[in-house]
């Protein structure tokens, strides 16, 4: 049942990463791209991580996608709009994209195929194991990471700001 | 005791002792599956009669009186002329996002009623992460309003889903801070510990004025998450015809007028279910006495008096306050509930660490 799921998952993943950069309309694409979020999410979940599940899909599929479908329906982006690349430039492209699959290929190949089995505890992704780890043995990363995000949103105000007068 | 309870734990006895586990488990779902279209169909109808006749009374009118006894049927009615109607499919528009649009607003309002607990022990799937999850999946609907206000080809519909996802999207911060102040008093997210929490006592009477002050906020902030009025900039009629689903017709325009009144049920419930007790009958401390008769009156009455309280709440603002502006609403949001409730949620985090609450 579990493997079958995955399988599914990982299915669908794939076809809607392929997806976002094949379709022609940049609407389409965000919307395969809300699919690939939720099939990730459905990996979590199979890895009993609920809460990194639903923290995934409140983040990206909730906020961060509905943001890319506003600015994307607001630009209103449509299949003819698409500026047309060079042939070179889409032939560069799939050689680098190529270039990053093999080493990441490469990267993956030794690892062994028991590392999930091998994390202590079935339920480490539980919402009370998570929050243990983050808050004692990880405290500084997790407050300095907060401080990088406060920084990122001042500077977004800065920026909208009209000029004062 | 026919409780539902009860009922549940019988059918699922009796399917384990007939069929093999597989068969037992699969009808269970077809059996929930069904319960749960059955449930959609009578809220929508029963919602819709009672936001007529709680606006014919706050309007001085008597509502609908025709069809049937006190006009009970007027709903059935319409639901019956709105599936003859032909469902247009405009020529510009994106076909399959068209039609695909009001399945996805009202998957979501569905597989947000899992984690609710209608009465004692009578709960679809008592996850862990329960409030959690409500709000991941509820901010699933919005991709359906945008999928459908884009889809259309329309201006009209652009700009109700533009406003919309603007609302929706801000919104949801206020009613995450809310949901996670009852969270850091009852110490889970589990929908079934937090309700075990209120045993003895609501946390709105517990919390004192901290968690009155997140109730307010929360009511606010889903009166604007539904697209209700005073917030109904999405669909506002003397101005953008009707929003989003403009060029909607027949079922498919039933259904996200369905999925509106199945997500006021569900934020009422979430509502009631953090604020109220859930299904958790009146219980005063150690007053034991008292505490035994209100346990009479079963659970799932408990559960769905509130709820209907809430939403009859809701009914109320609809017809009480004026619409907002775009930036009324998003001023509202960002420079007054926001700050608010970060302070609230820091004074309760301080009530939850020092006992203070009853």
């Amino acid at each position: 049942m579990v493997q079958y799921t995955f399988y599914f998952l990982s299915f669908l993943a794939i076809l809607s990463a392929l997806m976002v950069v094949v379709s022609k309309n940049p609407v389409h694409s965000v919307l395969y791209l809300i699919i690939t979020f939720f099939a990730i999410a459905g990996h979590y979940v199979l890895m009993n991580a609920q809460f990194l599940a639903a923290v995934h899909i409140i983040v990206y599929a909730g906020a961060i996608m509905v943001l890319f479908l506003y600015v994307i329906m607001m630009l209103n982006l449509n299949a003819d709009v698409e500026p047309h690349k060079s042939k070179w430039l889409k032939f560069a492209a799939t050689i680098t994209g190529g270039l990053l699959m093999i080493v990441l290929i490469g990267a993956l190949r030794n690892v062994s195929e028991n590392a999930a089995a091998g994390l202590p505890g079935n339920d480490i992704g539980l919402v009370k194991n998570l929050g243990r780890v983050l808050f004692n043995d990880y405290a500084l990363p997790f407050e300095v990471s907060s401080i990088l995000f406060l920084s990122a949103m001042v500077g977004a105000v800065m920026l909208g700001k009209k000029e004062i007068k | 005791m026919w409780s539902l309870s009860n009922i549940a734990g019988i059918t699922q006895t009796w399917l384990n002792a007939t069929f093999n586990p597989t068969i037992a488990l699969w009808s269970e779902f077809v059996i929930v599956g069904v319960l749960v279209i059955a449930l959609f169909a009578v809220l929508g109808l029963g919602l819709v009669y009672m936001e007529r006749k709680v606006a014919a009374h706050i309007q001085i009118r008597l509502g609908p009186n025709r069809v049937g006894p006190m006009g009970i049927f007027q709903t059935t009615a319409d639901t019956v002329k709105l599936i003859m109607k032909e469902g247009l499919t405009p020529d510009g528009s994106d076909h399959f996002l068209f039609n695909l649009a009001p399945f996805v607003v009202m998957i979501a309002a569905m597989l947000v009623l899992a984690p609710i607990a209608f009465a004692k022990n009578f709960q679809i799937w008592d996850i862990n992460i329960g409030v959690l999850y409500v709000s991941a999946v509820s901010s699933i609907s919005v991709i359906g309003i945008l999928m459908a206000g884009w889809a259309s080809n329309n201006k009209y519909s652009l700009l109700g889903a533009m406003r919309s996802g603007a609302q929706i999207v801000s919104y949801e911060l206020s009613v995450g801070l809310s949901i996670i102040s009852i969270v850091v008093l009852s110490g889970s997210l589990q929908l079934s510990d937090i309700i075990a929490s209120q045993q003895d006592g609501w946390w709105i009477f517990k919390g004192h004025i901290p968690v009155i002050i997140a109730f307010v906020i929360f009511i606010i902030a889903v009166t604007a998450e539904t697209n209700r009025a005073p917030f109904d900039l999405a669909e506002a009629e003397s101005e953008l015809t009707a929003g989003f689903h403009t060029e909607y017709s027949g079922m498919k325009f039933a259904l996200f007028f369905l999925a509106e009144y199945i997500n006021i049920f569900i934020v009422c419930a979430i509502g009631a279910t953090l604020f109220f007790g859930g299904w958790m009958p009146l219980h005063i401390g150690n007053w034991q006495g008292f505490n035994q008769v209100m346990d009479y009156i079963p659970s799932s009455v408990w559960f769905i008096s509130k709820t209907l309280f809430l939403i009859f709440l809701i009914m109320w603002f609809r017809w009480t306050f004026p619409r907002l502006r775009i930036d009324q609403l998003l001023n509202l949001e960002w420079k007054y509930l926001l700050p608010i409730s970060m302070v609230n949620l820091l004074l309760i985090t301080v009530m939850a660490i020092m006992k203070w609450h009853f």
